[in-house]
């Protein structure tokens, strides 16, 4: 196990720059979930971990070493592939052993890892078979089988589960979040789903067109957005951002609508700003703002309503079940506690 | 519900014989199939069965042109059993197809994994090592006439302006240089074809499976050990298989460029055919020597056949 160091990494495909300047620093066991929509470099940082791309600026360090010069194979990583990268002609044993026959381990040694490996991911019965011969699930297994096998100092994963239908997902999920659990080793974990990343990670690493938007825990993002993209980009559905003005009474809609928000700095009144709020943040309140109902989705445990305010459409989750119609109106209001305001020209987070 | 069922069979037999035999061949949809193939067929047995069948009767015939032969039994191969010229062109069709076979592969393979790189000008490349296959036979053995010639030849010319040789090399009237320069012309000729399947091999490999392998810590030369040659396994097997087929029979490059000499050294077992059976007229002869050349052939096919069949990995499905 290591931690690993990224500091001011740059990559550049000739002329064209896609990571511009990234630092983040993992702890030794940490799980870190790189995560962004595509295009934003996440992906390419991870193969630059591994060693598949060159790093055109800045250090890696894996533990105290810089392996910005250092091949793949002497990184001391492995790598679960979106596609699995499965070698079709060996068997699921030969799979995993492959690394270590190429390194000439003694046999005994080679059976006795693949075995435990095998045991942890419920892969004994498979051993003999194909990755034809096997499901996407158990496919998915094998792949973290093999980084399992070599023991390595970082796990690096790639989009794992992008393949797998919802169901399996989340079930894979867990399993992946257990078995880190129980190995304890450092990994990199690389996703566009950010319900992948609020449940699993440690670390959440927002990136937007080859910048860090914002680090840190899950709930801290969740709760703290440092600036509209995460606020949009963490929370499912995501959080409505109402464009307006801050004033002494609360926020100015641009569709005239006032809104009740928390505290706020005294010389922000004025300003042009955009307001947030969860769905989930806003509460059914008979003295609250008037919106009309555009679409009510029940959902058994809530009711996800989508609401018109002021000429602006609202995503609102309810606890409980709404009988409103589409056409009619409601009565809503927002938690003051948990609103948040962004600067309208910088779209940084305004802190209160 | 079961009365009627139980009676379904009975009312459904009498109703069926009203048919006539040939309305149920015409509306059965087991026939219907049939019908489909009926063309393709005809085609088949017009131009592949009838010849065959028609060469191998001929082998047993003492048929010459012009005259109907008889029924002879195995006469005809027991004189080529006792033919040295028979011998020599059987070892020369083996030494032939063994040699440019193994060098087309090598060669063939070698361009492929070249092609498979990114190289500047990659479609230009990729189309210029086409050319040897889309020029006609005949005009690439004319041009390969031209090159061994005893007097003009370009190689011995330029060989001669570097000093190297004091006299030209008699590519063609030599037995060993007339076999080595026709191999050479086979060889020239064939790789394309197998580069640029193979090519076509190479991309199906995902190359996800070689950064795989390099991040378990593969060399290049074990990637390709590992990976990339049991992957190209069952292409190789088919190209192969046509590769080693289409040289054994081969036949336009051999008569343009030596027409079997110098002294039978390059008669291959297809000119030998031709030569007795056409030009010296002997069809029953000849004809034997082309059916002599069906073993060869099949064990050729059993191999690959062979090849293909024991890749497991490849069928997905069963869960055995």
């Amino acid at each position: 196990m290591a931690s690993v160091q990224i500091a001011d990494v740059r990559k550049a495909y000739g002329a064209t720059q896609v990571i511009h300047g990234v630092d983040i620093d993992i702890d030794d066991g940490e799980f870190v979930i790189l995560v962004g929509p595509s295009g934003c470099g996440k992906s390419t940082l991870l193969r630059m971990i591994a060693g598949l791309e060159n790093i055109s600026g800045g250090e890696i360090r894996i533990g105290p070493r810089v392996v910005n010069d250092v091949p793949p194979k002497e990184r001391d990583i492995a790598m679960v592939f979106q596609n699995y990268a499965l070698y079709p002609h060996m068997t699921v044993a030969d799979n995993m052993a492959f690394s270590m026959k190429l390194r000439k381990a003694p046999k005994a040694e080679i059976d006795e890892r693949v075995g435990k490996a095998a045991g942890i991911l419920g892969l004994d019965k498979l051993l003999d078979r194909y990755p034809r011969q096997l499901s996407g699930g158990q496919r998915q297994r094998v792949a973290m089988g093999r980084a399992i096998v070599r023991d390595p100092q970082v796990f690096l994963f790639d989009e794992p589960l992008s393949n797998l239908d919802a169901k399996l997902r989340v079930q894979m999920r867990t399993e992946i979040k257990e078995l880190h659990q129980r190995l304890k080793t450092t990994t990199v974990y690389v996703t566009h789903d950010q319900i992948e990343a609020m449940t699993m990670a440690d670390k959440i690493v927002v990136m937007h067109d080859g910048i860090v938007e914002q680090m840190g825990a899950p709930l801290e993002l969740y709760d703290r957005p440092a600036n509209l993209f995460v606020a949009a980009f963490i929370g499912s559905p995501s959080m409505n951002l109402l464009k307006g003005t801050i004033t002494a009474g609360g926020f100015e809609t641009e569709g005239g609508v006032v809104w009740p928000i928390g505290s706020h700095p005294a010389d922000s009144n004025g300003k042009a700003a955009v307001f947030g709020i969860r769905p989930e943040h806003i509460q059914l309140n008979p003295n609250g703002l008037k919106a009309e109902v555009v679409v009510v989705e029940p959902m058994g445990s809530e009711t996800q309503v989508v609401a018109r305010c002021g000429g602006q459409t609202l995503t609102c989750v309810f606890r409980e079940r709404i009988t409103a119609k589409p056409g009619e109106t409601i009565s809503i209001t927002p938690d003051t506690n948990v609103t948040h305001l962004f600067d309208a020209g910088t779209g940084k987070r305004i802190v209160t | 519900m079961a009365n009627s069922v139980a009676e379904m069979p009975a009312r459904q037999t009498s109703f069926r014989s009203e048919r006539t035999a040939w309305q149920k061949l015409k509306a059965s949809p087991n026939w219907l199939g049939f019908w489909y193939m009926m063309p393709a067929m005809g085609i088949l047995i017009l131009f592949l069965a009838y010849p065959l069948g028609l060469g191998v009767w001929l082998s047993f015939t003492d048929t010459k042109i012009g005259r109907a032969g008889v029924f002879i039994g195995l006469e005809n191969y027991i004189w080529l059993w006792e033919d040295r010229v028979f011998w020599t062109s059987v070892f020369n069709t083996l030494l032939y197809t063994t040699v440019a076979s193994a060098a087309k592969f090598v060669i063939g393979l070698y361009l492929a994994l070249l092609l498979n790189k990114h190289l500047p000008f990659k479609a230009m490349i990729r189309a210029l090592v086409l050319i040897p296959f889309i020029v006609p036979t005949v005009l690439s053995a004319i041009a390969f006439w031209w090159i061994y010639d005893a007097q003009f030849s370009i190689i011995s010319w330029s060989l001669r302006q570097l000093g190297w040789i004091d006299h030209n090399i008699n590519f063609l009237g030599d037995v060993w240089n007339a076999r080595w320069s026709t191999i050479f012309a086979n060889v020239w000729r064939g790789v394309p074809f197998i580069a640029i399947t193979l090519l076509a091999g190479l991309q199906t490999v995902s190359p996800s499976l070689y950064e795989a392998a390099t991040l378990d810590g593969a060399t290049p030369w074990q990637r390709f050990r590992h990976i990339t040659y049991p992957l190209l396994t069952p292409i190789i097997a088919v190209v192969m298989t046509f590769s080693v087929l289409f040289t054994f029979t081969d036949f336009q490059l051999i008569w343009a460029l030596t027409r079997g000499g110098p002294v039978n050294a390059t008669h291959l077992m297809a000119t030998l055919s031709y030569q007795r059976a056409i030009i010296a007229g002997q069809l029953g002869e000849g004809a034997a020597i082309s059916t002599a050349m069906i073993p060869f052939l099949l064990a050729a096919i059993g191999i690959a056949w062979y090849g293909l069949q024991t890749r497991k990995w490849q069928q997905g499905g069963s869960n055995e």
